[in-house]
């Protein structure tokens, strides 16, 4: 930290360097935020790399080199627990663009009762998960939940949502989004609203229909709208643990294991060497996918 | 004819909308009108007899009142980690987006890396308890202000961009200092997104369960999604109290909402857009 | 609202929030403050709400505040933290038996060996909050407890059935259920914990073809997967599956479902740990007397015996500032006195491990079905669990696979037999 405070005297921007003054932008602005970031996340994230390499029960450890990995990697469900988490993540965050895409268009157009259906929409991104977890669970129930009740009346019979192993995972991926589309959906709101309303007047002027309107300008300049939902979205998908958690636990059996869950039920079970070695994979899954997505979004974005 | 498509347009949003969002609270909210036996049954019905009122009550006497303490301690916690994560939030993104210098890569890797390592538990609570912050709410609202950064700045330093740069120059040049320049002149042009920021942290912060679980134990500590457990366990689950308790907490972060309604679309617009 | 006044609200604001938050920190103490740690749910927490009363009464300058936590390994782990980073309550209730070792009891907890109160402890408990060297460690919490399967009176003497000794009877019974329209064995894999009583319950069964399997399970020489005797316990989950004797919402369906199905006879079987009882008689009370239980039978009759769980501990740790007045509560609990707080606010389940504790003249049938294994004659033995410091994490999620058709009873015990593994590795234990 003192290294980057000096150093922050020392490089003034080179747009104001002509009479050395104060610099407007001190280093010390960082202090705060870095010291309480340091030393309460990445000190203990440091810490955990080394308990990564040992056996460790809380009341000692023992130092036994890669064989949590080796083992982490060799628990039955961690390469299922990896396909869970990649599907999830890919589900949750393309149908939160879509749909929240969608809904952006309709609650900025002409529609009745507007203000309703933007709170409407919005209002389950304030319910705690784990509520949220709780009612789904109940609802979803394939017998008495209301969901497959309200299918009977249709003559419809509904799936066991959470206790089918095949549907469990997308069934907890529906609520995600379900709980999560509102934000998506104000991001894309905010962003529509940006555009200038001259583009469509000028559609209009060419005798542009809707369709157009929203392939050639709605959705290009909201890419940046797009990109802060997918970014947000996928790395809460590939970490997303409370929702299966309050819903499924990863079941039935192992069905919906995502790695997060795999590593909490070591975690939980007292393998705390192979539950931290379990983070440092999650860490590495997280940066190989996310990493070259921001890099792609970016680089889209310099291109217009 | 497109006024014809416009009412149908609507009337199919309204009618979705109630299926697929209402009808949800409205099975939380009647269920918490119900009394023990007809609330197991768990069924999508009316009533029988209003027991609310009751339901309430054993809510928030339960365990010694248990709800009011967690509701105290979850609003000390909500307001002062949001506090705090606005204002060293804004510091680091006003610097990080103005003057640029070989360590922005470094910050903003350490920034990414925040967003996506989970947080490791026992060394925290080792720390913690080296710094004698254990089990203490000073302590928990420093945790949640070092998980809520990564997320803070990366809006503060997006709509901070959009704010011209020679504002602080000549607010330097007419020698005001760096302090008084962003504290003066710059946060208060940052309160779009300083509401997008409080609305979010708030709600997630509010909501947290797991962080109050490992770095918060004991009663007299409680947080308001640990009061769920009085009423779900292993054994058996009220479901009355259970939906009653879900009600009574989602009200705050539903104030909240009201509140902030009509400036969230507005700080959205102006921060996470223009990234 | 203009620019200023909001900064000033902010300030003003934040200012009064460091305030509040330097006062939550004061402390009061006049009397000694104990805190009590019990796993949630209404009738754990009745029952010790209801000792506290009665000991707080006698003990004015002593109060207890009871803490909850949630139950299950999620609540495992709020132990293991919390004595790790020495902020254990003053006492706590815990598991006996294999999660007790897991704790690692001799560093952590204070030795109870020499307590007076001991002598009137049952010798076949103490031996399963002994730690390693030797030393006893916990008092008893509640009353023991029989893993096996409890079965609703009605539909039995409606269809004219006998309590079933062996495992073949027990299935002819359910072909009877199931032909006259009824759900036969009630499964809740809401809740997983309980997928795995069939194994579980099962043990007697084990031990009673082989005693050493307990041994040799610990030094790594016997395995679920071959031998067996012990994989009888997951292919009697398959059978009953595969012979479609569940009720329909199995998979979602939770323990409350589940007693609640017992007792109308909505179901006629339910494998289950005895202390429902307490819940189906403050849940059901019409329906009580319609509640009977058995051992799960094995596959010879004169075999017969029942699955013994032993009951929780209470268990002091070392750090507790208040040893004298702690301790002065775990020996109020393990007295006659203690059982009978315990009966008043929750019903008898069991028989208790103290001497001099006795059980109400009108149990329900259900306790007084289990209590022949216990008395002259009767045949029983403990749990795995208790014989051996190794239990798989996992086993609840391999049996509700089992039991749900996604794997097979001998896939089931393999799989198991490699968390097992994991588990003994994780304990340090030779031969692993």
């Amino acid at each position: 930290m003192a290294d980057m405070t000096q150093s922050g005297l020392a490089v003034t921007p080179a747009r104001i360097a002509a009479p050395r003054r104060r610099s407007p932008y001190p280093g010390w602005f960082f202090l705060p935020a870095a010291i309480i970031y340091g030393v309460l996340f990445l000190l203990p994230t440091v810490a955990s790399l080394y308990f990564s390499l040992t056996r460790w029960t809380l009341f000692n450890s023992t130092f036994i080199g890669l064989d949590n990995f080796a083992q982490f990697l060799r628990e039955p469900f961690l390469i299922k627990g990896l396909i869970n988490t990649v599907i999830y993540a890919v589900i949750t965050s393309s149908m939160k663009v879509v749909l929240g895409l969608l809904l952006a268009v309709l609650l900025t157009s002409q529609i009745a009762a507007r203000g309703y259906l933007r709170s409407v929409v919005f209002f389950p991104v304030l319910v705690s998960t784990v509520g949220v977890g709780i009612t789904f669970t109940v609802l979803m129930h394939p017998t008495n939940g209301m969901i497959n009740e309200g299918l009977a009346l249709l003559g419809i019979k509904g799936p066991g949502w959470l206790v089918n192993p095949n549907l469990a995972l997308y069934s907890v991926a529906l609520v995600d989004v379900w709980k999560g589309v509102g934000l998506a959906t104000v991001i894309y709101i905010a962003g529509i609203v940006a555009i200038p309303r001259d583009y469509y007047e000028a559609a209009r002027i060419d005798g542009a229909t809707k369709l157009q309107n929203f392939f050639y300008i709605t959705l290009p300049l909201c890419r940046p709208a797009t990109s802060t939902v997918i970014i947000l979205s996928f790395i809460g998908g590939l970490r997303t643990f409370d929702l299966i958690w309050a819903m499924t636990r990863g079941g039935p059996g192992f069905a919906s294991d995502t790695v997060a869950s795999v590593i909490y039920k070591q975690y939980q079970s007292g393998f705390y060497g192979l539950s931290t070695a379990g983070n440092v994979v999650l860490f590495v899954l997280i940066a190989v996918l996310v990493v070259p997505l921001t890099m792609m979004l970016n680089r889209k974005e310099g291109h217009e | 004819m497109s006024f014809i498509r416009k009412y149908w347009l609507s009337a199919v949003a309204i009618l979705v909308s109630v299926v697929v969002f209402l009808v949800p609270f409205a099975f939380i909210v009647l269920t918490a009108f119900k009394d023990p036996k007809q609330a197991s049954l768990l069924d999508f019905s009316w009533p029988q007899g209003n027991y609310l009122w009751g339901n309430i009550v054993e809510v928030v006497t339960t365990r010694n009142w248990m709800l009011v303490t967690a509701f105290v301690n979850s609003s000390i916690l909500t307001v002062a980690s949001v506090a705090l994560l606005v204002i060293f939030g804004a510091m680091v993104g006003f610097v990080l987006q103005r003057r640029k210098t070989r360590l922005n890569g470094l910050i903003e890797f350490l920034i990414l890396a925040g967003l996506m390592i989970p947080p490791a538990v026992v060394p925290t609570i080792w720390l913690l308890q080296g710094i004698q912050l254990f089990g203490r709410l000073h302590g928990l609202i420093l945790i949640e202000v070092a998980y809520g950064l990564p997320f803070t700045i990366l809006l503060y330093r997006a709509f901070i961009s959009t704010i011209p740069r020679e504002l602080d120059e000549a607010a330097i040049i007419d020698g005001a200092r760096p302090f008084d320049v962003f504290f003066k002149v710059i946060l208060p042009l940052l309160w779009p997104v300083t509401v997008t920021n409080i609305v979010v942290q708030s709600v997630a912060i509010f909501n947290d369960f797991t962080n109050p679980l490992y770095y918060l134990p004991g009663n007299a500590n409680a947080t308001v999604q640990l009061t769920l457990y009085n009423f779900q366990s292993q054994f058996n689950t009220s479901y009355n109290l259970l939906f009653t308790n879900i009600v009574l907490i989602t009200i705050p972060p539903l104030i909240v909402f009201l509140f902030f309604n009509r400036q969230i679309v507005a700080g959205m617009t102006a921060g996470a857009v223009k990234g | 609202m203009t620019k200023t006044t909001r900064r000033t609200m902010l300030t003003g604001f934040s200012a009064g929030l460091l305030a509040m938050t330097a006062l939550s920190g004061t402390a009061f103490a006049q009397s000694i403050n104990l805190t009590y740690l019990v796993p949630s749910g209404a009738d754990g927490v009745a029952i010790a709400e209801e000792l506290v009363k009665t000991f707080e009464a006698a003990n004015p300058d002593i109060n207890i505040d009871i803490e909850t936590r949630p139950g299950g390994s999620e609540g495992d782990n709020l132990i293991k933290t919390r004595l790790a980073t020495g902020t254990m309550a003053d006492i706590f209730r815990y598991n006996s038996g294999s999660l007790f070792q897991a704790i690692n009891p001799a560093q952590f907890l204070v030795d109870m060996t020499n307590e007076p109160w001991q002598a009137d402890v049952q010798a076949s408990f103490k031996q399963v909050v002994t730690a390693p060297d030797g030393t006893v460690r916990g008092a008893p919490m509640g009353a023991a407890m029989g893993g096996g399967i409890y079965y609703n009176k009605a539909i039995y003497e409606e269809l004219g059935l006998a309590v079933p000794t062996t495992w073949a009877e027990f299935m002819a019974n359910n072909e009877k259920i199931k032909a006259a329209g009824k759900v036969a064995v009630i499964q809740t894999y809401g809740d997983t914990w309980t997928s795995q009583l069939f194994v579980l319950a099962d043990y007697y069964n084990v031990s009673a073809k082989d005693g050493s399997f307990a041994g040799r399970y610990t030094a790594g020489e016997a395995k679920f997967g071959t031998d067996a005797a012990a994989l009888r316990g997951f292919e009697k989950l398959q059978e009953t599956f595969e012979a479609g004797f569940f009720n329909e919402d199995f998979g979602a369906a939770k323990y409350d479902d589940g007693i609640r199905m017992v007792a109308t006879g909505e179901g006629a079987h339910y494998p289950m740990l005895t202390f429902a009882t307490t819940a189906i008689a403050s849940t059901y009370p019409e329906n009580i007397n319609d509640v009977g239980f058995f051992a799960q039978p094995g596959d010879e009759a004169e075999l017969n015996g029942l699955t013994v769980w032993m009951p929780d501990g209470l268990y002091v740790p070392q750090t507790t500032p208040n040893l004298e007045a702690a301790m002065k509560f775990v020996a109020f609990a393990a007295s006659v006195e203690g059982c009978e707080a315990q009966t008043r606010a929750g019903g008898a389940s069991g028989p208790y491990l103290i001497n001099g504790c006795s059980l109400p003249e009108d149990v329900p049938p259900a306790v007084s079905d289990m209590l022949p294994y216990f008395a002259e004659g009767g045949q029983n033995g403990p749990a795995l669990e208790f014989l051996s410091p190794i239990k798989g994490p996992a086993l609840e999620q391999i049996t509700v696979e089992v039991g749900s058709g996604i794997r097979t009873a001998a896939d089931g015990a393999a799989l198991y037999d490699e968390d097992v593994r994991k588990q003994a590795q994780q304990l340090g234990l030779p031969g692993w």
